[in-house]
């Protein structure tokens, strides 16, 4: 019932506005058709270039609003790219922007309709500005792509040979990491081995290559500053994206297809909490494609670290194997240890 | 009747069946026969009629997608304040008030749907495409007025199964509106991916046949109906632009087509079109070999000219209104057309630029940089001659200007942002953020929309035979474009920052959690934005009935055919012969007798010379 009052309310208002506007319109006839447009005429004019003026105001604060509030400094080589070609971009679009802005609302305020401007001047083409403003844009265009086509090319070119390899699978709505383990070697895996009990990954076991991969569910990946990282990016069960903000990349994970995405990263999650001065800073890997309800939280995050900090950590970590003793293979003697304790953060992860 | 012969190019043909009919039809308006309500208002095949039908139901849809995004917009403003209001709607899927993750991704994938298809294919092209094409080419009505209605109706049928999608257990589709599969196919994926996602997949098989059957009859319409003297180039930039926008339907739609039924075979018949190695709800499925990204191919071929589908309408009509109230002839007519020639050939091969970070070859990825930026250099030259039309013109301000206007700043605004994402290397991190949110929404679906009110606030008189209140106008005007600056500006800078669309709640994210504040005020504004919107509809119907009645024929002073019917056209549009053509559509300038400009229908004066 209130809601129906407040329907009836709004309507009545809407009503009340209407027969305002429309009384106006007729009492403009009464007053003289002619001296009532001009008059909205200027009205009007005036009004775009108070929008205009207010409009780069507005731009200015918001800039002012947003400044503490982006990305600190890319974290990896290409990022750095990133960041000076998005700032090339950025002015060369910038200035097309203010210019054919600027020339809009002053064109639209400049020409109205008045006492002194009673007609038009009738001029319908000139071959030679449209070829002057085919080629600049077409030369910008050039130019913007030459610039990107060589990052692309950059950011996409195969690893090189001494990167380390990690895994980085998506699911419903976790990321899991793999490690090759001492071997430096990924063993094979297969979807229909799958078991979310004891083989997340469906790691052929078979394959002794399997044998000493790490596997981590708490969507927290380890990399090396300055080392060279190449991601192989899959998925168990509909399209994911490996987003990572802070070294301007992005990956889709696509079930049934590998897809992969190298970087060195460059600056340590330490470093990075001084640089931003917040204690609290973490590099996260988001999801990027819908992925389900539960897409917005799929997070993820890297550790960037030094050498000795990684291998200090990767020795504390179990391998896959020995934590999970699959049922259809006999369990390898000696490495069954350490399990209680990732198991924990696990599950204090997963809550 | 020699005037309904039709000329393609200067070479009489004569339809016999046509004239005929067309001959029927005027006896039947000299006699003052009645038709029946159903086959006047319903089931008719007046164009008129049918674009009514078309814009009244967009306006429908416009409402509810609209209602959708203020809802889901509440839940990202203030994920921790519950809304009464939004359980007594939403029920269940807003169970304390609010919004279940869900229903919110459902409520997205519905806004888009209805927005991009419903609101901007149909409500836009359908209702213009029918409206303007035969009044402006000065044809009685469309090639198949059969046909067309068909296109309606079918229109409609999409529209009622999409309704009832919203009213499933679980809820209508949820995975996005691109729909992408496994989300899309697998059951297990999604609530959304149930029955709600079957009806989504029949309700746009429906509406690709809707517009195929619209668009077929539009392009024939254009080539073959033109009355005497009205070559292609002596039409309107309207119809040049809604003619490219019905060949962009008819060659890309059918792709899509194709892609929903793969989707929906490999949802109910086990094949695995999309589908390859998935673990799902506890176990491995059996489909092996198929290719998710395959989809993807197919939905963005039509999905990227889909995009200029939604454009062009708003360039064509933008473009007339801005010479009509100019009182100026648009600046370079034949490079306008040039330049929609290019968009429309570029439209379909830069699709894969929505694909640049789906592990694609970095190769192709290049090739489709390449001639994503070339789209940059038609609009750019678009732009330039709408700015130079206004140059030293006499400009007379109403509320289709001011919406004209909007139009190009927004256009310029987006489209700049745009070449930011068609450059692969910087789409890698801007990819599916923010900044693609401000994009699309500012170049496409604000822009888009400003072409529409500019199209509607034009033409209303002559589809109602009555003016919409210009005070509402320019309240809803001003509005709207400060509100959609307001709301999109900022997400430029959200995505800059790489906070990911589609995102529920932030809170938890280290990275973004400082937009929360800006998000909340972004919501406000979107709802006083959707208030205004609610201003329009009421002045739209309002004024069908209500509104100050059209006095003259012309009331813009324009030069093109359809201000030369009547107020209240007939179904055939010209009682009597259908006027010729003698000289192109903006042939504004002096007349010798004191006004600025010429309509078509006025014979060259002798020595003057025809328009090149």
């Amino acid at each position: 019932m209130a809601g129906f009052i407040i329907f009836l309310l709004v309507l009545l208002v809407f009503v009340i506005i209407y027969q305002i506007g429309k009384s106006s319109e007729l009492a403009s006839i009464i007053r003289g058709e002619e001296y009532v447009k001009l008059k909205t005429n200027r009205t009007i004019a005036s009004l775009f270039v108070i929008f205009f003026i207010l409009g780069i105001y507005g731009i200015w604060k918001c800039n002012e609003y947003f400044k503490g509030m982006m990305l600190p400094i890319a974290a990896c080589k290409t990022g750095e790219r990133y960041d000076s070609m998005f700032m090339v971009t950025l002015a060369v679009t910038g200035v097309v922007f203010f210019a054919t802005q600027a020339v809009l609302f002053w064109f639209a305020f400049k020409y109205q309709s008045s006492e002194k401007r009673k007609s038009s001047y009738f001029f319908s083409h000139s071959n030679s500005l449209e070829v002057i403003w085919t080629t600049i844009p077409a030369i910008a265009m050039t130019i913007l792509v030459a610039i990107g086509l060589r990052n692309w090319f950059e950011v996409t070119a195969p690893a090189p040979a001494n990167a380390m390899v990690v895994e980085i699978v998506g699911k419903q709505f976790n990321w899991l990491v793999r490690y090759p383990g001492k071997d430096n070697e990924l063993g094979v895996r297969d979807f229909r081995k799958i078991n979310d009990a004891n083989n997340v990954l469906g790691l052929d076991w078979s394959d002794p290559h399997n044998a000493d991969d790490i596997i981590s569910a708490t969507g927290e990946m380890h990399l090396v500053v300055n080392r060279p990282v190449k991601l192989l990016i899959g998925s168990r069960d509909v399209i994911h994206d490996v987003g990572l903000p802070h070294f301007r990349l992005k990956m889709d994970a696509v079930p049934g297809i590998s897809s992969t995405l190298s970087f060195t990263p460059t600056i340590t999650t330490t470093e990075m909490k001084t640089k931003t001065g917040n204690p609290d800073f973490v590099y996260e890997i988001a999801c990027d494609q819908l992925c389900g309800s539960g897409h917005y939280s799929m997070r993820g995050t890297i550790i960037v670290e030094t050498q000795e900090e990684y291998d200090a950590w990767m020795a504390k970590q179990p391998t896959y194997y020995s934590n999970n003793k699959p049922t259809e293979v006999k369990p390898v003697a000696g490495i069954s240890t350490e399990k209680t304790e990732p198991k924990a953060t696990e599950k204090a992860m997963i809550n | 009747m020699n005037n309904a012969a039709i000329t393609l190019d200067g070479s009489h043909l004569s339809h016999p069946a046509i004239t005929n009919e067309h001959h029927a039809e005027e006896h039947h308006a000299h006699e003052h026969h009645e038709q029946h309500f159903v086959w006047k208002y319903i089931f008719s095949q007046d164009h008129k009629m049918i674009s009514k039908q078309f814009i009244i139901t967009g306006i429908i849809w416009a409402i509810i997608g609209a209602l959708f995004s203020v809802f889901f917009r509440l839940q990202l403003g203030f994920p921790d304040t519950s809304f009464p209001i939004m359980e007594k709607m939403l029920g269940e899927w807003a169970k304390g008030g609010k919004l279940t993750p869900e229903f919110y991704y459902a409520l997205v994938t519905m806004h888009g749907t209805i927005l991009v298809f419903f609101v901007l294919t149909a409500g836009l092209s359908g209702t213009f495409a029918n409206l303007l094409i035969p009044l402006q080419i000065g044809a009685r009505d469309m090639a198949s007025p059969f046909m067309n209605m068909l296109s309606y109706w079918f229109f409609f049928l999409s529209s009622i199964f999409m309704l009832v999608s919203l009213f499933v257990e679980t809820g209508p589709a949820s995975g996005g509106w691109t729909t992408y599969p496994p989300l899309s196919a697998l059951k297990e994926a999604s609530k959304g991916a149930g029955l709600g996602m079957d009806l989504w997949l029949i309700s746009m098989a429906l509406f690709v046949v809707s517009s195929l059957l619209g668009g077929l009859n539009y392009i024939s319409t254009v080539l073959n109906m033109r009355t005497k003297g009205m070559t292609m180039t002596r039409m309107p930039l309207t119809v040049w632009a809604l003619l490219f926008t019905a060949v962009l339907g008819v060659l890309s739609f059918p792709v899509l087509f194709s892609g929903f039924v793969l989707l929906i075979f490999d949802r109910n018949f086990g094949t695995s079109f999309y589908l390859s190695e998935i673990f799902i709800g506890g176990k491995a499925l059996s489909h092996i070999g198929g290719s998710a990204i395959l989809y993807q191919h197919l939905f963005w071929f039509l999905g990227h000219p889909e995009v200029y589908i939604i454009m062009l309408p708003g360039m064509g009509m933008a473009s007339e209104i801005l010479s009509i109230n100019s009182r100026k002839p648009i600046f370079g007519y034949f490079a306008m057309i040039i330049s929609l020639v290019g968009i429309t050939f570029l439209a379909f091969v830069v699709w894969a630029h929505h694909m640049f970070v789906t592990g694609m070859s970095p190769f192709l990825g290049s090739v489709f940089v390449l001639l994503t930026l070339c789209i940059a250099v038609p609009s750019a030259v678009k732009v330039f001659n709408w700015l130079t039309t206004l140059w030293r013109g006499n400009i007379r301000y109403n509320v289709q200007m001011c919406f004209a206007i909007g139009f190009v700043s927004l256009f310029i605004s987006g489209g700049l942002t745009g070449i930011f994402l068609g450059n692969s290397a910087l789409d890698i991190h801007l990819h599916d953020t923010y900044f693609v949110i401000a994009h699309f929404h500012i170049v496409m679906g604000v822009s888009g929309i400003f072409g529409m009110f500019a199209g509607i606030y034009h033409w209303f008189p002559k589809m109602f035979g009555r003016f919409l209140n210009s005070t509402l106008g320019y309240i809803h005007f001003f509005v709207t474009i400060i509100g959609a600056y307001l709301i999109f500006w900022p997400m430029h800078y959200e995505g800059i920052a790489g906070m990911p669309r589609r995102y529920y709640d932030i809170s938890s994210w280290q990275s973004f959690k400082q937009f929360q504040p800006i998000n909340g005020f972004i919501s406000i504004v979107s709802i006083i934005v959707f208030a205004v919107q609610l201003l329009f509809v009421f002045n739209f119907f309002f004024s069908i009935f209500r509104g100050r009645k059209m006095t003259t024929k012309n009331p813009w002073g324009a030069t093109t055919l359809e201000w030369t019917t009547d107020i209240h056209p007939i179904h055939g549009n010209w009682e009597g012969d259908i006027p010729e053509v003698h000289r192109w559509p903006y042939d504004y300038k002096d007349d010798g007798q004191g006004g600025d400009f010429i309509p078509q229908t006025v014979p060259l004066r002798p020595g003057e010379e025809n328009h090149k």
